[in-house]
């Protein structure tokens, strides 16, 4: 069986998912939705160290060769990815059940359509990740975002349906730009697959079409990843769905969208074309900056921890664009890097976020008042995220912030480097408005909580522990994400 | 094209959904002028059909009337959309010029498909061949797309919205305006098994004309939604109720992906419909899209009355 | 042989301007999922003009035909339509749930009040 891999990689959630919908009640199908979680992720790490070990696997659907029917191609890269959203998957499942229980968002009766929806997701993003044909691309795409869409507006919050009314604006817009991009890109060589494209490209590369494809994808996949000024979706859809939506969301989604910029920019159209011949670099560098300053100065001002958290995802992204737009081996592995410890820190941030809001049933900044010593398991969580999210040294974010100066002092470019510490500092000012009131301000006399169920916080700590461990141990987040970007960059070492 | 024009500039949405079908049935013929028949057919049953269906269902719900948009905030979309053009028309000022056979998209992929479609697979459709088996996943994606948006609509506006609790025996205004239509109900009652009989050919013949498990699945809910319409949506509930729709959607997918299962299990690959027999691969191609096609039209199908029923049932 | 050749595609630029223009230009909800499939079929028209070979047929395969247009494209946009009208389903579910909640689709109506929520 170990040959089908890639293929059930995908192929368990998906055929999970209308399994899901039919099992009654909910806690059965949350089962049978978490053991598929379960089976993804082993086969993920089985995957990453096969591929570690022989090298690249292909395997094609039908059993019809490249590139007339449709190959999954796993290489270093998007095996680290699937590692990735497979963890989070797992994790955020197991903290999405009393979440939902609890909170009741929707009725008993179509709660098992929540996991079947959130299994579509993974179903979603994986199939983006692992697959090699730029169409197929976007027929997984189109899984996740719809997905996405209703997964959103789930939430209590009447906004939540607007936010995803206008994410599904945004992110039909995007898809259609991506489409577009693709329908040019085939025009001029014929064919889909991704490998057989980069072959083919270079002929026909100095055409106005393929620069105007190239534009479009590039239009298409800033907006699904949130690229300022293309960002305007995100807080609302963060802010107003479901705790446990937003951290998985939040640690993946766009994640994976910037995989697939990966993808599209190093392998098929290559370092070359896009930075030396479209200045890429050029036009994401400033809007890189100015997206990771503008949205942390947002974010200071915000009242609602979670939308705060959104903005912060805006900074972020901003910081892993930076690490492209340095086109050096540092600097991708800095942003293949910043995307593994991201996902770590937001996941951990929301999931802290999740078990405050199931217990006082709001996340107003003025309503943590105290809550550091009645939830102090909860709050701790929340304080390693942050210092993740800050970059302090012995956490996973310190990782990639470090080879993100290091990536633009290779460079030279001092005053980029400089920038990332100072909006660093930003971070730690919205991170510590939130300690000071949790910890420093008084609770409110009559308020009587305690400390969130271990159900919530065993997950939340998983993953907070793992900010920790991967802070020390650096041989995923930045030694298999360096191979990644050798092979994206093409150099052998 | 005009009336897509027109659909910028009037405010009456009854209207504009009606211009949309409209324009959908032009694009439909637009595309037989272009050969793609089955395309055609899919945009005709869903865009003038099943989305117009829809979008008058929200209407019913929610208002009819647009309001007229500040001026102000015309500049900036203006502007997005011209620079979107502009890069469109540089994009297309190189493109291969329209109906060329020396295109490099007739040379590289394709003719493997219009070759070895007849000795590989043996069904005269080539684009039944590519959709169900050389990319199969593709569709198996796309058929996932639609199971997807049922379950989000079901989550969303599924049920009514208050319990039925003071429901009385009263009927419907409308039904009793319906019922004295004789002959449009007696024209719906003849012209309903025409439309699943219809369908059923449309399932079973997409291997050799146009069609395939998507269309057949939209004109059989076609059928369906005419009968609702005019006969009410309680009578069409007693008639396909909303458990086996539920069972539908899922039952679909898992077909598909059993299916593909299923090729693994026999020692091919994943969708791998060849070795589903053993003897003659190419019937094994039969069979694996046959039972594909059929999966796509139960989701289909069970999906669009599904959305229907939620549509027109949160209505009362 | 120039105005001829590209013909199809500028009948594609134009629509899909005036689809993109309502999507984001209008406030009411549902104008804007017309739009939305608007500049979506747009997109369609660009991948089967791109298929298309003059006194090539339908590519159904029979004895007296020997010129087939390409069949590639039509199966992405089969696939594309499905997803188009999967979203519009989606998006018009959210329409109606919008109009319970606010009472209106009209997007700065709606804004307006979420103002005052956030006050």
């Amino acid at each position: 069986m170990t040959e089908h891999l890639p293929a059930l990689q995908v192929v368990i959630p998906l055929m999970a998912a209308p399994l899901c919908a039919l099992l009654r009640p909910g806690r059965i199908a949350w089962m049978l939705a978490m053991t598929a979680c379960t089976l993804c992720l082993l086969i993920a790490a089985l995957l990453l160290e096969r591929v570690l070990a022989e090298g690249v696997i292909s395997y094609a659907m039908g059993n019809w060769p490249a590139p007339w029917g449709i190959e999954y191609r796993i290489d270093t890269v998007n095996a680290y990815m699937l590692l990735l959203v497979t963890m989070i998957g797992a994790v955020v499942m197991a903290f999405a059940r009393p979440t939902l229980e609890q909170r009741a968002h929707l009725s008993k009766r179509k709660q098992p359509w929540f996991y079947t929806t959130y299994l579509l997701c993974l179903t979603g993003l994986l199939g983006m990740i692992i697959t090699g044909d730029a169409f197929n691309v976007f027929v997984f795409l189109e899984i996740s975002s719809l997905s996405s869409y209703v997964l959103i507006s789930i939430g209590r919050d009447r906004r939540a349906l607007t936010a995803a009314y206008q994410y599904l604006i945004m992110g039909t817009i995007g898809a259609t730009f991506i489409l577009i991009g693709i329908g040019f890109l085939y025009v001029m060589t014929g064919t889909l697959n991704m490998l057989d494209l980069a072959a083919r490209l270079p002929a026909v590369a100095d055409t106005r079409t393929v620069r105007a494809a190239f534009a479009f994808l590039t239009i298409g996949i800033s907006l699904k990843l949130a690229l300022f000024p293309l960002h305007l979706w995100l807080p609302n859809a963060y802010a107003y769905a479901p705790s446990a939506v937003t951290a998985f969301l939040a640690a993946t989604a766009t994640k994976v969208a910037i995989y697939v910029m990966l993808r599209f920019f190093f392998t098929i159209f290559g370092a070359q074309f896009s930075f030396e011949t479209m200045g890429l670099d050029a036009i994401l560098l400033p809007l890189a900056l100015a997206g990771i300053f503008s949205a942390s100065v947002v974010a200071i001002f915000q009242t609602n921890v979670k939308r705060m958290l959104a903005y912060s995802s805006v900074a972020q992204i901003g910081y892993m664009i930076l690490g492209i737009s340095l086109v050096s081996v540092t600097g991708l592995t800095a942003t293949i890097s910043h995307l593994f410890n991201h996902a770590l820190m937001k996941g951990t941030l929301f999931m802290a976020l999740g078990c405050v809001s199931y217990q006082i049933g709001a996340v107003r900044l003025d309503r943590l008042a105290g809550i550091g010593r009645t939830m102090p398991w909860t709050m701790g969580a929340f304080v390693i995220g942050g210092l993740s999210l800050i970059g302090v040294p012995l956490t996973a974010g310190f990782v990639s912030k470090w080879l993100l100066i290091l990536g633009a002092l290779e460079r030279g470019w001092w005053p980029v480097a400089l920038l990332v510490l100072l909006t660093s500092l930003l971070a730690v000012i919205y991170i510590w408005r939130v300690v000071e009131v949790a910890y420093f301000r008084p609770a409110p006399e009559d308020r009587k909580i305690g400390e969130a169920p271990l159900v919530l916080l065993i997950p939340t700590w998983t993953l907070a522990l793992a900010n920790l461990y991967f802070g020390l141990d650096t041989s995923l987040n930045a030694g298999v994400a360096r191979l990644a970007a050798q092979s994206l960059l093409g150099v052998t070492q | 094209m005009v009336t897509a024009l027109a659909v910028i500039r009037l405010r009456d949405l009854f209207a504009v959904i009606m211009l949309f079908g409209i324009y959908s049935l032009l694009s439909a013929s637009l595309f037989v002028v272009l050969d793609a028949v089955d395309v055609a057919f899919t945009e005709a049953s869903v865009g003038a059909g099943i989305a117009t269906v829809f979008m008058l269902g929200t209407l019913a719900l929610t208002k009819s009337r647009e309001k007229i948009p500040a001026a102000h905030k015309q500049v900036l979309p203006l502007l997005a959309v011209l620079g979107t053009g502009a890069v469109l028309i540089y994009g297309t000022s190189d493109i291969p010029y329209y109906g060329d056979p020396s295109n490099p998209i007739h040379h590289h992929v394709a003719p493997r498909y219009l070759e070895g479609s007849a000795t590989e697979i043996g069904v005269p459709n080539v684009v039944s061949a590519v959709l169900a088996s050389y990319r199969g996943y593709d569709t198996l994606g796309e058929t996932t797309v639609v199971f997807t948006a049922a379950i989000g609509v079901l989550v969303l506006i599924g049920g009514a919205r208050r319990p039925h609790s003071e429901e009385s025996p009263r009927s419907d205004p409308k039904q009793e305006l319906m019922k004295q239509y004789s002959i449009l109900r007696l024209i719906t009652k003849l012209l309903l098994p025409l439309i699943l009989l219809f369908a059923l050919y449309v399932q079973f013949h997409g291997d050799f004309g146009p069609g395939g498990g998507f269309q057949a699945g939209v004109i059989f809910a076609a059928g369906f939604v005419l009968y609702a319409l005019v006969y009410g949506l309680d009578q069409a509930r007693q008639i396909m109720p909303p458990w086996l729709l539920r069972i539908g959607i899922s039952l679909g997918v898992l077909i598909y992906a059993g299916v593909g299962v299923a090729g693994i299990l026999l020692g091919g690959a994943f969708l791998d419909y060849g070795v589903l027999d053993p003897h003659d691969p190419m019937h094994g191609q039969h069979l694996g899209i046959f039972l594909v096609e059929l999966g796509v039209g139960i989701t289909v199908s069970a999906v669009m009355i599904s959305i229907f029923y939620a549509f027109a049932g949160r209505g009362r | 042989m120039q105005i001829l050749g590209l013909y199809n595609y500028w009948i594609f630029i134009v629509l899909m301007m005036c689809g993109f223009y309502v999507v984001i230009s209008r406030g009411n909800l549902v104008k804007k999922l017309v739009g939305l499939n608007i500049f979506q079929t747009s997109v369609f028209i660009l991948y089967i003009s791109m298929g298309k070979i003059i006194g090539g047929t339908a590519p159904i395969l029979t004895e007296t035909a020997t010129v087939y247009s390409n069949p590639v494209p039509h199966v992405l946009i089969l696939t594309a339509i499905v997803v188009g009208i999967a979203t519009t389903a989606l998006g018009l579910a959210l329409v109606v749930r919008i109009n319970e909640a606010y009472g209106t689709i009209e997007e700065d109506e709606i804004h307006a009040q979420s103002e005052d929520e956030a006050l």
